[in-house]
């Protein structure tokens, strides 16, 4: 049995594998929409979410199973006090997989040791968030034709983004080796991630301030929000907040076939004129999220394109 | 000179650097009920001065925690009055349970299933452990 806690659980011809099929779901949906017949997907969220929780449930709906599940702790017999391991447990009966969100880092790896179904971690605090790398990569290979070779810019908060880390970690495991980061000096991506990238996967890390100083040269220009509340103050975040907003105006100078990137909720980092444009590709993102889901919940229960034999 | 009779069955921790003897004292026997002696900065050849714990009727000790306090420490085990064993501790590579993880979003700080279990993955006059949950790096200053 596996499970999926973070993206390090998978090599990198799995999560190739997943990709190729999670695009072949996308363009045949038809072909798997049985592939999960009569198989219960328990979605336990002990903390909101909106598009991770619906995307998992929309996975298991269009692959022919149930979904079954709650939203918020406070529904669940957490609340009681129950442990973790006890109601993984539980729900192991109920159910054939199971997908949690959890605020404790480290939640769904405990629930790994306690389960007796796969287990896929749908975002511990602020550590980890396979599917959403997965997400990332799976539009990466649908718009860009492979996940290797590009140059990335990742712009915003580069501190605190599990995303960020977690993406850039595993496109230097694909070998992309040149990243530029832009963000304030506050949020900069982490001294021990830096050194990891530059000592593991020999990558090249430009800092720059500004994002108009390489919109010119990169291939996918991830965004991500910069919260309020990680300022020490509203001066700072006065001062800082559009220097880190993509506006149609600093697109022009882009590559004809950059793409633009963001895994949402977007608050005002970009702007709603680059919605339209054509290198605009963060909704999709969205979309191909559910197939890539779609692919991982047939792999690790073994059914449809993965199933055994 | 101070003189303090040995033991007739239990252990000795013997060269630990003068101060932490009360620090393993603090640690691993402030709760128990058997008798214990704590000699502090007793003349050493090699340490100049060191601290010993003699305890009766004890022989488990936790020598992950005895690494990661002073790795210099060695354990006798006496039996009827005779030393039967002598264990040398070491920094700990891997260590379960006995320190919290220093990320306070843990999930081992809240379930009582979650037993934090560290890697070693740093010695530079601080020691470096990493946490099986979380991965984050808790400092351990020797």
């Amino acid at each position: 049995m596996r499970h999926l806690i973070e993206p390090e659980d998978l090599t990198l011809e799995e999560i190739s594998d997943l990709v190729d099929i999670g695009l072949d779901m996308y363009e045949n949906p038809r072909v798997y929409n049985k592939a999960c017949d009569g198989k219960i997907l328990a979605s336990l969220f002990f903390e909101p979410s909106t598009r991770t929780k619906f995307s998992f449930d929309s996975a298991m709906m269009r692959l022919g199973g149930n979904v079954i599940g709650f939203a918020d702790a406070n529904t669940s017999s957490a609340q009681k006090g129950e442990s973790l391991a006890d109601t993984i447990r539980v729900m192991g009966y109920y159910s054939d997989i199971i997908v949690m969100r959890h605020p404790k880092e480290g939640a769904p790896k405990l629930a790994s040791q306690y389960s007796s179904v796969p287990i896929i971690n749908g975002g511990d605090g602020g550590h980890q968030h396979p599917t959403q790398t997965l997400t990332d990569l799976i539009t990466i290979k649908k718009y860009k034709g492979h996940i290797d070779g590009h140059s990335v810019a990742f712009c915003g908060d580069l501190k605190y983004g599990r995303t960020v880390h977690s993406l850039i970690k595993t496109l230097a495991r694909f070998g992309n080796k040149k990243f530029y980061l832009i963000s304030p000096e506050e949020l900069k991506l982490p001294s021990s991630l830096k050194r990891q990238l530059i000592e593991k996967y020999d990558v090249e890390l430009i800092e720059v301030n500004y994002m108009e100083d390489v919109i010119d040269v990169v291939d996918i220009f991830y965004m991500t929000r910069i919260q309020k509340e990680r300022f020490f103050n509203e001066e700072d975040y006065l001062k800082l907040k559009n220097s880190y907003k993509l506006t149609k105006d600093k697109l022009k100078n882009a590559k004809e076939d950059m793409i633009v990137m963001h895994p949402l909720p977007r608050v005002n980092e970009i702007a709603y004129d680059v919605d339209t444009d054509k290198r605009a590709v963060y909704f999709e993102q969205t979309e191909l999220g559910v197939y890539v889901r779609m692919a991982l919940i047939t792999k690790l229960l073994e059914v449809g394109p993965y199933v055994r034999g | 000179m101070l003189e303090v009779n040995g033991i007739e069955n239990g252990i000795v921790i013997d060269h630990m650097h003068a101060g932490n003897g009360l620090k393993v004292f603090n640690k691993l026997f402030a709760d128990t009920e058997n008798p214990v002696v704590l000699l502090m900065n007793v003349k050493s050849g090699v340490l100049g001065q060191k601290d010993i714990i003699k305890i009766e009727n004890t022989f488990e000790v936790n020598l992950d925690l005895l690494g990661l306090i002073d790795p210099n420490i060695t354990v006798n085990v006496i039996q009827n009055g005779k030393l039967v064993d002598k264990k040398k501790v070491e920094i700990p590579k891997v260590i379960k349970g006995g320190i919290a993880c220093s990320n306070p979003r843990c999930i081992t700080h809240t379930d009582d299933y979650a037993i934090p279990e560290f890697k070693l993955v740093g010695v530079n006059g601080r020691l470096k452990y990493e946490c099986s949950y979380c991965e984050e790096i808790t400092t351990y200053k020797l």
